[in-house]
């Protein structure tokens, strides 16, 4: 391929990181199932453990499965450097790692995935790292969220489960003002419908498990490095600017440039709190994303013709789909991801909590289970069960009021769907 | 030429042409990016002469550090520019006196009038770019850090004597 073109999204889903294996001119990419690699000799190993050379020492830290994966998701993101993880909520957890001290704040929109807020509320607490909360929908909420400790912003492209769109340029603006880089979690879109990057994103974060791998068989995670934050310039962020004590003084963000954050989150956060991604779930991942093209562009379709049936069905108090017409966010999905607003979203049940139960337990079709982003079609009632132990007004705060259902429009016949849909709300 | 891209196939016939290369800035500090660059770069084959006033007639690597790429007194093909941004036209000035081929410029360091002058001159020219960097990104070993090289290829990598992460710039193949 010539040096000066570009290619297209279609060809870098599948071609990207992936040259034939060089011990072997295999095609796929192997799974190199192994914990360890050899050294050269002495000083190989010695350049290896001081970051002087690149290569693989240990399966917790790289490999070449993972590597395949890591440059894939970060060339399809538009990123400089990738970081694949074993699951969205470790590649969360390094990312702040990277950033934060104990004692930093981040505001994190209100509007997230409830594993997310849960996260970020309990668990980073112990860490002595504060999240404060601002509205997705009011990027001055994030302006006023704002203190001397903050260190960054965090937002989802696409909410979930609320089908918001996010003014990602908007919230930019306000993380470019206070000096501080923008985490964009971009997992319901996938970099297919949306790229953050070119909104002003600095760090974006996946759960590889939804679309990307895209069969429901694989957990993962990934960060992806846009290259676009200044950590010299800033000084806040000492892990990227400052002198590395557990490698002999070496300052990250000197030695490697604009992809300084990605090595960073891997040889300290993964090298020590151990979060690495099994090789075989990389390959099957990796399989998953030759086809996110493909398979977007049908979940969307497929979303946009249920939410259309479901908006007109008389059991149907609602449906917030941002692909439909009269939706509050249906000008901005046109402007961030006119391919398609996603394929998971919310609608409320005039019949309420009982007619939730009822409609999960009549569908034949659609799998009653807590995830989203597989070929199946998936369906999930909050309030019986992720929210379930929240208090009725937190569950409304949460979008997961007793009314609620949210689906994952999968890739089977978009008839077929429907038919289930029918039959389940027929005894609703 | 446009100095805010530069093609695979540039950079590539650059690093694989070159055997010498001077590294004016050369540390002595184990920590500091010019000595992890150096010490790569002799990894890969090439032969680097630290370039240092402040420590000049002592060794960085085994090497001998000259005071001025005057005193080098032997063929240097690139002469790479660890210095401030305003230093490099000086640095050009001297590059293009002792006949060296190519003018490259470190990661943050760029200076649009000693480009001018040293492509006057007939040298090629490289700004705001780390060899150790592109030298990974195109043999494939940058990949393995999850770095975005920007290649694609469904060529088989060809194996080099000393094992795939050694001189397979491939960019010709």
């Amino acid at each position: 391929m010539s040096a000066d073109r570009k290619p297209g999204f279609n060809t870098l889903a599948i071609h990207a990181g992936a040259q034939p294996d060089p011990a072997t001119g295999a095609r796929a990419t192997p799974i190199y199932q192994t914990t360890s690699f050899v050294f050269d000799n002495v000083e190989h190993a010695a350049a290896l453990f001081n970051l002087e050379a690149f290569g693989n020492i240990y399966t917790r830290i790289t490999n070449p499965t993972q590597a395949v994966l890591e440059e894939r998701v970060a060339a399809l993101e538009g990123g400089t450097a990738g970081l694949a993880v074993a699951s969205g909520h470790a590649a969360q957890a390094l990312v702040f790692h990277t950033l934060l001290q104990p004692g930093d704040e981040f505001v994190a929109a209100r509007q997230l995935y409830g594993g997310s807020i849960n996260q970020f509320t309990h668990s980073f607490k112990k860490f002595d790292w504060h999240v404060r909360w601002a509205d997705t929908t009011d990027a001055a909420s994030f302006r006023a969220a704002l203190t001397p400790k903050t260190k960054a912003i965090f937002i989802e492209s696409i909410a979930n489960p609320g089908g918001i769109i996010t003014d990602i340029a908007a919230i930019s603006a306000v993380a470019k003002e206070a000096g501080v880089p923008l985490i964009v979690d971009n997992t319901l879109a996938t970099p297919y419908l949306m790229r953050p990057v070119e909104h002003g994103a600095d760090i974006i974060v996946h759960s590889l498990t939804k679309f990307l791998g895209g069969h429901g068989n694989s957990i993962g995670g990934a960060i992806v490095d846009c290259g676009t934050f200044d950590w010299l310039a800033s000084k806040r962020y000492p892990t990227l600017s400052e002198p590395c004590a557990s490698y002999h003084g070496i300052t990250l963000a000197e030695t490697f440039g604009d992809f300084a954050f990605a090595i960073a989150a891997r040889v300290l956060g993964l090298r020590d709190l151990g979060p690495a991604i099994s090789p075989f779930n990389a390959f099957l991942i990796l399989t998953g994303i030759e086809t996110l093209p493909l398979r977007m562009q049908r979940h969307c379709d497929n979303a946009l013709v249920v939410t259309t049936w479901l908006a007109r069905h008389d059991k149907i108090a609602w449906v917030n789909y941002a692909g439909l017409p009269g939706n509050e966010f249906n000008a901005l999905g046109k402007r961030y991801c006119p391919n398609g607003a996603g394929a998971v979203f919310t609608f409320g049940l005039k019949g309420g909590y009982d007619a939730g139960i009822a409609l999960v337990s009549n569908v034949k079709l659609f799998s009653h289970l807590a995830n989203i982003g597989d070929t199946r079609s998936l369906i999930i009632h909050p309030a019986s069960t992720t929210h379930r132990q929240l208090t009725d007004e937190q569950r409304e705060r949460a979008g997961a009021g007793a009314e609620v259902v949210r689906l994952s429009v999968g890739l089977e016949d978009v008839d077929d769907i429907i038919a289930d849909l029918d039959q389940a709300l027929a005894s609703v | 030429m446009n100095h805010d891209s530069y093609s695979d196939a540039y950079i590539g016939d650059i690093l694989a042409r070159s055997r010498t290369i001077a590294m004016v800035g050369a540390s002595a500090n184990p920590s500091r990016p010019s000595y992890f660059a150096m010490k790569y770069l002799r990894q890969k084959g090439f032969r680097v002469i630290p370039v240092n006033p402040g420590q000049a007639g002592k060794e960085i690597l085994g090497e001998k550090v000259y005071a001025s790429l005057d005193a080098i007194g032997e063929k240097v093909d690139i002469v790479d520019i660890f210095r401030a941004s305003d230093s490099a036209l000086d640095v050009t000035r001297d590059a293009i006196k002792i006949g060296a081929k190519v003018v490259w410029m470190q990661l943050g360091v760029r200076n649009v009038e000693a480009a001018r002058l040293a492509e006057e001159a007939g040298l090629q020219v490289v700004m705001n770019r780390c060899p150790k960097i592109e030298y990974g990104r195109l043999s494939g070993e940058l990949g393995w850090a999850g770095v975005n090289s920007r290649r694609l290829s469904a060529k088989r990598p060809l194996l080099a004597p000393k094992g795939v992460q050694h001189r397979v710039l491939g960019v010709k193949a």
